[in-house]
């Protein structure tokens, strides 16, 4: 059953076309690799499925529901912020940067949105808060301040925030990008458990290796447009385009078998 | 030159002994100071001209704490008006909307470009201008109305002259806190489903309010010794308390003293809640971590 449907998606920062016309369908409990250089559009479309940034022209659904906009006789009106807020309930993100809230302890991070957003009792959502916490390997943390805690850590705290929604679709914007190489593996663990137990999940990796291990398929993006897509046997073992192979070529990716 | 290899041990028993740095001037200038308090209090004591006794029959007289509560009470009026209008402000300033933030940005133009004790004099005789004020329909009639001059008593003229022109500076001081205030912030609350209002007021302006706190005590602090203005528009807070009372008795020095030891106490109040305040919302703040040096070269000996 398809979960994300993504069809001719545009999007124009300016003069600067970043999304040519992609379309891709996202089964139910796949998870999918984004990859390809900086600049191909990748985060920008993970970024638009669930209306972080608007569409020019194309289409996004989620669970059969259009995200941030409103079908109106063959157009999709834009959403005021407040109704589009409805539709990111069941949707969870995880930036590069973490984005934890700064001023509230890691307990704190997780249990605001099931509150404010769910009205989640504040008893059992602290109860959920600690059980993802110990999921993610930080149960003794649920007291810490962000600041007080390392890259790895707090990532995984942010992993847990947006768990607590209990999500349909998870999105990863390069979650590993902003650690330190020795923090890298703690986060990849945790999302390789979350990929196990069957999550929906999209993300934008320059994890090659870790693409290769956990993702259904691997989706690689160049110039705004969708080149390849496949399994990774297939996708990075055998790169069908001169962009693919020189990708690959230029990270220190090496796939078994391939010389 | 010796061979590169394991640094030759001195001796393995006693570590070098170390020698704190020496301040030689640190005594001669304690002298100084105290010798230049010592004169200072000496003056206070001996100079007839203090009149001791006068300030200690003035201090808790009633027109006095009369006076400290109207300095007091005008403070917290103006200066909650003014946050209240200031957050506006500054979130207008910061909307796309053209409208909205030319209007901020012309409140500030006017009310910080003209002096507040023209603005002051300039609310008192708003009379002049608009002889009566109500509410109607624009360009029509007034349907409620009422004599300017009833209602712009020297207390309102001083609230909306001291309030108007504080909201413009503490615009500034919010707009600068809300947009210190990462935007991944907000994009992590819109990415759980807060809407724009949950946003703002559980994310990004309790970030902001660390910020704003220092600047905003600091404004308080100034407001209070600003309310003296309003002494021109005859409204007796504490300073104008003082003048009356040394303009029948002829001793202005201890009359000023009076008030300016209230002044003082108020200040001193002041500085202690917004130390207690800046603990509390400074929970989880930290100063950048530091970051161990492991990269620390070490010369080489020749």
């Amino acid at each position: 059953m398809t979960l994300v449907h993504i069809d001719k998606a545009h999007k124009r920062f300016g003069d600067n076309h970043v999304l040519r016309g992609v379309s891709l369908d996202v089964a139910n409990g796949e998870v999918i690799s984004l990859i390809g250089r900086s600049g191909s559009g990748k985060t920008t479309l993970l970024r638009c499925i669930n209306h972080l940034e608007s569409l020019d022209a194309g289409r996004i659904t989620v669970a059969g529901e259009s995200i941030g906009y409103r079908e109106q006789g063959g157009t999709l009106a834009e959403l005021p912020e407040r109704k589009v807020a409805i539709n990111r309930r069941r949707i969870g993100i995880v930036f590069q940067h973490f984005n934890l809230f700064p001023h509230m302890t890691a307990l704190e991070n997780i249990v605001e949105a099931p509150i404010r957003v769910l009205g989640t009792k504040k008893a059992e959502a602290e109860r959920y808060g600690r059980e993802l916490l110990d999921r993610v390997g930080l149960a003794d943390k649920a007291d810490a301040y962000p600041s007080t805690l390392s890259g790895g850590q707090q990532q995984r705290v942010a992993i847990a925030r947006a768990l607590a929604m209990r999500p349909m679709l998870m999105l990863f914007d390069e979650p590993t990008s902003a650690l330190d190489p020795e923090l890298v593996g703690e986060v990849l663990d945790v999302m390789r458990s979350l990929a196990d137990e069957g999550m929906t999940m999209i993300v934008v990796t320059h994890e090659l290796r870790f693409a290769s291990e956990v993702s259904d398929r691997i989706v690689f993006m160049n110039e705004g447009r969708i080149v390849e897509v496949g399994p990774p046997a297939e996708v990075l073992a055998a790169p069908a385009t001169d962009a693919l192979r020189s990708f690959l070529s230029r990270s220190s990716f090496a796939v078994p078998g391939r010389s | 030159m010796t061979a590169v290899g394991i640094a030759p041990d001195i001796d393995e028993d006693a570590p070098a002994t170390i020698r704190p740095r020496r301040n030689r001037w640190r005594w001669v200038i304690v002298i100084v100071v105290a010798f230049i308090a010592a004169q200072v209090i000496y003056g206070l004591f001996t100079n007839k001209a203090f009149r001791w006794a006068t300030y200690g029959q003035y201090l808790f007289s009633e027109p006095i704490l009369d006076g400290l509560a109207t300095t007091i009470l005008l403070t917290i009026i103006a200066m909650v008006l003014a946050i209240v209008l200031g957050t506006l402000l500054a979130v207008w300033r910061m909307s796309s909307n053209r409208a909205l933030s030319g209007f901020a940005w012309f409140y500030a133009w006017i009310f910080r470009g003209t002096p507040t004790l023209v603005q002051l004099v300039f609310f008192f005789n708003l009379a002049a201008l608009f002889p009566r004020l109500g509410i109607g329909i624009p360009f029509g009639p007034l349907l409620v109305s009422t004599d300017t001059n009833a209602l712009i008593t020297p207390m309102t003229a001083a609230i909306l002259g001291l309030g108007l022109n504080e909201a413009a500076y503490m615009s500034e001081i919010i707009r600068g806190g809300l947009m210190s205030v990462a935007r991944g912030q907000t994009e992590a609350a819109r990415g759980l489903g807060l809407t724009p209002w949950q946003s703002f007021r559980r994310i990004v302006f309790p970030q902001a309010v660390r910020v704003i706190t220092p600047a905003t005590f600091n404004q308080i602090i100034g407001m209070l010794k600003y309310t003296s203005l309003v002494s021109v528009l005859s409204l007796g807070d504490l300073l104008y308390a003082a003048e009356q009372i040394y303009s029948r008795n002829f001793q202005p020095i201890p009359m000023l003293l009076v008030a300016s030891t209230w002044y003082l106490v108020c200040t001193s109040v002041l500085m202690i809640g917004q130390y207690f305040l800046e603990k509390r919302i400074n929970r989880g703040a930290m100063p950048t971590a530091t970051r161990s040096t492991r990269l620390r070269k070490t010369e080489a000996m020749a």
